[in-house]
């Protein structure tokens, strides 16, 4: 079957197909992905580490499944290769959060998420670029490598999940995991043209992916499309016992609500998600989407968060006071880097984090330190939890009036490399929407809604109820369907690539 | 009579005895090999997250309620933030605004009268790892090792109130303290295990004054005797300052045992900011009534109800009924030996003599021995039929102890059987009258006390075994008769 530009392209559910009517093996399709690794990632930077000797013993694994199970009995993604961020513990396997400081560890264990998508049968390319510690926007906060957007090398794939965004968005895997806190799956989805699915928190297990803040952290999954996100879903989710936050509550069948209609379905128009600083044309395309699901038969309902401004300062001090004690055991002891010109263990401690991390996981340190400390606790951590109560009730009040709430993911499309590095308080400004879902510990989606005349992927933000990812997933279908987006596939010059053995 | 009145609150912290860690599987087994009890949960590798042991939990509670303490029906976890090679994380899991369990009390008996001392809270919280340094202390050795089987074994961390007004009475918490622990099958609260530790919150003010003073905390106290040790110095270290005019500065001091004093650590502006925050990898606590009840129901009967029994229903004096609860192993033997013999204050006598002299001697804990309580049951009936003396007893006793054989076997392999043979003893007494006539002249000139050499004598030609009483008897008849 078909050439490999032709295998890559395929979405997952489509691979899922051809292997099932054993049209093409696991082993070819895995081969094809990692020719188009080494054709392209020189150019993209997405992986950090490519296992390719992993996702090919697995290939092999997938196709003697195939020619030996019956069809019916096998996990949806058997033969079908994904990616994960770097963040996800992989046994034997790098796993570098994208700093410095972790450049040399390898965990002794799987991450939850990885062991489910091993059991699953489900080839795993590599890990993927991120910024460090999963703070930023742009990926250009990896402690390695900026990576490019696919669309637009001179630009940022979003972040932080940037890495397995623009793996998915160039072909060079079929699906991947990423982490949101704050936004870092379903930005970089909006700015490559993916669909990004931040779960209600405590749906999927966090047991193995390195904490930046605990209370928002979840995996999600980053699709060609719906579907696709539907079955990744299906996947991960679910209580596991080594997570004390994940919730103990069956999951739906998530595939179960695509092609549902959503006639009579209330969608709410935040207004205080179209306000200045979004690009207009921008706001143009997610009204136009909006205004398909209005033909659908969807009535739209106008909304309010009220506190949808204070979302970013009580993220940038919840988030902060959180990351600087989860990277306080980065200090050289027992694992990753150490700092080798130390007389004494408190100068090892300080000379270490000084080498080993980079600016902006410094400021974060700084900004969460300060805010619980003695004397500050109350004015900061303690007031920042107090609001976070504000945003849950904000959206309960909002969903007794609507069943989801519907916005623009990002407030432009994916901007040039470069441009905010150096003004911290402006690629803060880029997670405006995408902040108030985590804070409320609520599910939100990005589906591609649009391109901008420059060509740029814009994504559609649904956000829903604890646990209702099946109706964002029906939403969000039923809008794919409707717009008929063709995913586009940029020209990405190949050659220099990246040597994959 | 001192100008100043003491004042001490103590900080005891005690494993509990849960076969694995408050937050994995590891196993909490003391002197194992390093490092060979941890997981990457335990080691804080990246990614991990805590699950709580639901036993670890249990234990707490239980100690909460031996300690007549107030089970807070919703707690939760915080971290407390420090850098230290020994705490993997850099954050101890504890509790910090909402502990486990609140308003609890201990009752002492201070110059025979009861006294409550008040217990502020009681919390759970895992264990650090153990640094191990080169040289002597951490200054000047080259490099530390870190053991982390330690890391993550529950603790509890019980707070008194600033109740306790001399060093004896904290010896006496702490003893009793213990003994509450152990009896609530808990913690076994071994100090030079370190699965007990202790600080303590010293200050003095002028009797009759309502204010507390200057409080100094102390720690590095390793032992029971070391915290009396090191109060006790600490009282005379600031009476001494006080009486000279001398402010006392709020500090930590760590008491040095081979010095016998204590020393400064560091000042109230050195004391650390922890950066409290809740847990947000750890849901809230719980805990329902019937949960509680439940585990109250588990509970033994503790220490002080046992010795107001021991002194209501076998007669005993409140000092015997004390000693006896102070362990509750000691107190299953001593009950259990009841069973054997009907005369429970004599009972008690071996036991707080005899038996724990040589458990002390020896270095022995009860369960190690031979020694049943059946033993000493069948020895006292010997004793009382008239077989063995009380002296011959002590004989006997002893190497039931180290050998475990019965007291009759005892008796007769070693030819202990008392001599009561009248005949056979008034021999004897005419030898040892003979042979010391001026001990004789002695007694009958009124020196009442060289009878006791006499019968010395006697006891002596017979090794031990001439029936005392006897002796005593024909000693005076014949020495009355001229």
């Amino acid at each position: 079957m078909g050439t490999t530009a032709e295998l890559t392209r395929l979405t997952a559910h489509e691979l899922s197909d051809l292997l099932r009517r054993r049209e093409v093996s696991a082993v070819e399709v895995t081969e094809a992905y990692l020719e188009r690794i080494q054709a392209v990632d020189g150019q993209v930077k997405a992986f950090l580490t490519v296992t390719a000797d992993q996702a090919r013993k697995a290939a092999q694994e997938a196709d003697r499944r195939f020619a030996t199970e019956p069809a019916e009995s096998l996990p949806p993604l058997l033969g079908v290769p994904g990616a994960l961020k770097d963040n996800m513990c992989t046994i034997g396997i790098k796993t570098t959060c994208g700093s410095k400081i972790l450049h040399n560890f390898i965990p002794p264990y799987d991450a939850t998420v990885v062991e489910k998508t091993k059991a699953a049968g489900a080839p795993i390319l590599g890990k993927c670029n991120m910024d460090e510690f999963a703070m930023g926007s742009s990926t250009e906060n990896s402690g390695f490598f900026p990576t490019a957007n696919p669309y637009d090398l001179e630009r940022v794939p979003g972040g932080s999940s940037g890495g397995s965004a623009a793996a998915v968005a160039a072909d060079e895997a079929a699906w991947a995991l990423g982490s949101d806190t704050g936004g870092s799956i379903r930005q970089p989805a909006a700015f490559c043209g993916l669909v990004g699915l931040k779960p209600t928190y405590g749906a999927v297990s966090r047991y193995g992916l390195v904490a930046f803040a605990s209370s928002l952290d979840q995996i999600g999954p980053l699709t060609k499309d719906v579907t696709d996100a539907a079955l990744v879903m299906n996947l991960i989710a679910g209580k596991d016992e080594r997570d004390a936050t994940s919730v103990d509550r069956p999951h739906p069948d998530y595939t179960s609500f695509l092609g549902r209609e959503i006639k009579g379905l209330r969608v709410g128009i935040p207004k205080e998600y179209f306000v200045e600083g979004l690009d207009t044309e921008v706001r143009e395309k997610v009204m136009a989407a909006i205004g398909a699901l209005a033909n659908l038969g969807a009535e739209l309902v106008e909304v309010s968060l009220p506190h949808t401004e204070y979302a970013l300062a009580t993220y940038y001090l919840i988030a902060p006071a959180e990351c600087s004690s989860n990277l306080a055991r980065y200090d050289g002891v027992r694992y990753g880097h150490r700092s080798t010109t130390a007389p004494d263990s408190v100068t090892m401690f300080k000379k270490t984090r000084q080498e080993g991390f980079g600016p902006e996981v410094k400021r974060r340190i700084m900004l969460g330190t300060y805010a619980l400390s003695a004397g500050y606790y109350d004015a900061y951590y303690l007031k920042a939890q107090k609001v976070r109560t504000l945003f849950r009730r904000d959206f309960e009040e909002a969903f007794k009036q609507c069943d989801v709430i519907a916005s623009s993911t990002t407030p432009t499309v994916a901007f040039k490399r470069g441009e905010k590095v150096d003004n911290p308080l402006a690629m803060y400004l880029s997670d405006a929407f995408t902040i108030p879902a985590p804070l409320a510990a609520l599910p939100a989606l990005s589906v591609p809604c649009a391109y901008s005349a420059e060509g740029l992927p814009i994504g559609l933000q649904l956000q829903g109820r604890h646990f209702d990812e099946g109706t964002l997933f029906q939403v969000a279908y039923a809008l794919e369907q409707a717009l008929g987006l063709k995913r586009r596939h940029p020209e990405i010059p190949t050659g220099s690539g990246k040597e994959v053995r | 009579m001192s100008r100043y009145e003491t004042v001490i609150g103590l900080e005891v912290h005690a494993e509990l005895l849960t076969e694995s860690k408050l937050f994995c599987g590891c196993s909490t087994e003391f002197g194992a090999e390093p490092n060979t009890h941890c997981c990457p949960v335990c080691l804080g590798l990246p990614g991990v997250l805590p699950v709580l042991n639901r036993k670890a939990l249990d234990y707490a509670i239980k100690a909460a309620l031996a300690l007549n303490a107030e089970i807070a029906s919703y707690s939760k976890f915080d971290r407390k933030n420090y850098f230290y090679p020994d705490l993997p994380k850099a954050y101890q899991i504890s509790q910090y605004d909402l502990p486990l369990a609140k308003k609890g009390w201990l009752e002492l008996k201070v110059d025979g009268q009861p006294r409550r001392i008040g217990i502020t809270r009681i919390h759970l919280e895992e264990e650090a790892g153990k640094s191990v340094h080169s040289g002597e202390s951490i200054i000047g050795s080259e490099f530390s090792l870190e053991d982390y089987n330690r890391v993550g074994i529950p603790l509890i961390e019980i707070v008194s109130e600033p109740d306790l007004r001399s060093p004896a009475e904290a010896h006496q918490y702490l003893e009793r303290l213990k003994a509450v622990l152990q009896y609530a099958g808990v913690s076994d609260c071994k100090m030079e295990e370190g699965s007990l530790r202790c600080d303590a919150n010293i200050s003095l003010r002028p009797v009759g004054q309502a204010e507390f003073g200057v409080k100094v905390e102390i720690k590095n106290m390793n032992s029971f005797r070391a915290v009396l040790r090191a109060l006790e110095y600490e009282v005379a270290r600031q009476t001494e300052l006080l009486d000279s005019g001398t402010a006392i500065v709020q500090e930590t001091r760590a008491w040095d045992e081979g010095r016998g004093i204590t020393v400064s650590m560091r000042g109230k502006e050195e004391a650390h900011d922890y950066r409290y925050f809740p847990e947000p990898d750890l849901p809230p606590v719980v805990i329902d009534r019937e949960w509680v009840e439940r585990l109250r129901s588990e509970l033994p009967e503790l220490p002080g109800p046992r010795a107001d029994r021991f002194v209501s229903q076998y007669g005993l004096p409140a000092y015997d009924a004390d000693l006896l609860t102070s362990s509750r192993r000691l107190a299953d033997w001593f009950e259990a030996a009841v069973q054997e013999y009907h005369d429970a204050k004599a009972v008690s006598n071996w036991v707080m003599g005899d038996l724990l002299r040589l458990l002390k001697a020896e270095e022995k804990e009860l369960d190690e021995l031979p020694l049943t309580p059946g033993h000493l049951g069948e020895m006292l009936k010997l004793i009382d039929d008239g077989t063995i003396s009380g002296k011959i007893a002590k004989t006997v006793f002893e190497e039931m102890f180290h050998t475990g054989k019965r007291a009759a076997d005892v008796v007769k392999e070693k030819g202990l059987v008392q001599i009561s043979d009248e005949a056979e003893l008034a021999r004897i007494v005419e030898t040892v009258i003979a042979a010391n006539p001026k001990s004789v002249a002695d007694f009958r000139g009124g020196k009442e006390a060289a009878l006791g050499y006499l019968v010395g004598q006697v006891m002596k030609e017979t090794r031990g075994r001439a029936n005392p009483g006897l002796v005593n008897q024909l000693l005076r008849d014949r020495l009355s008769r001229q």
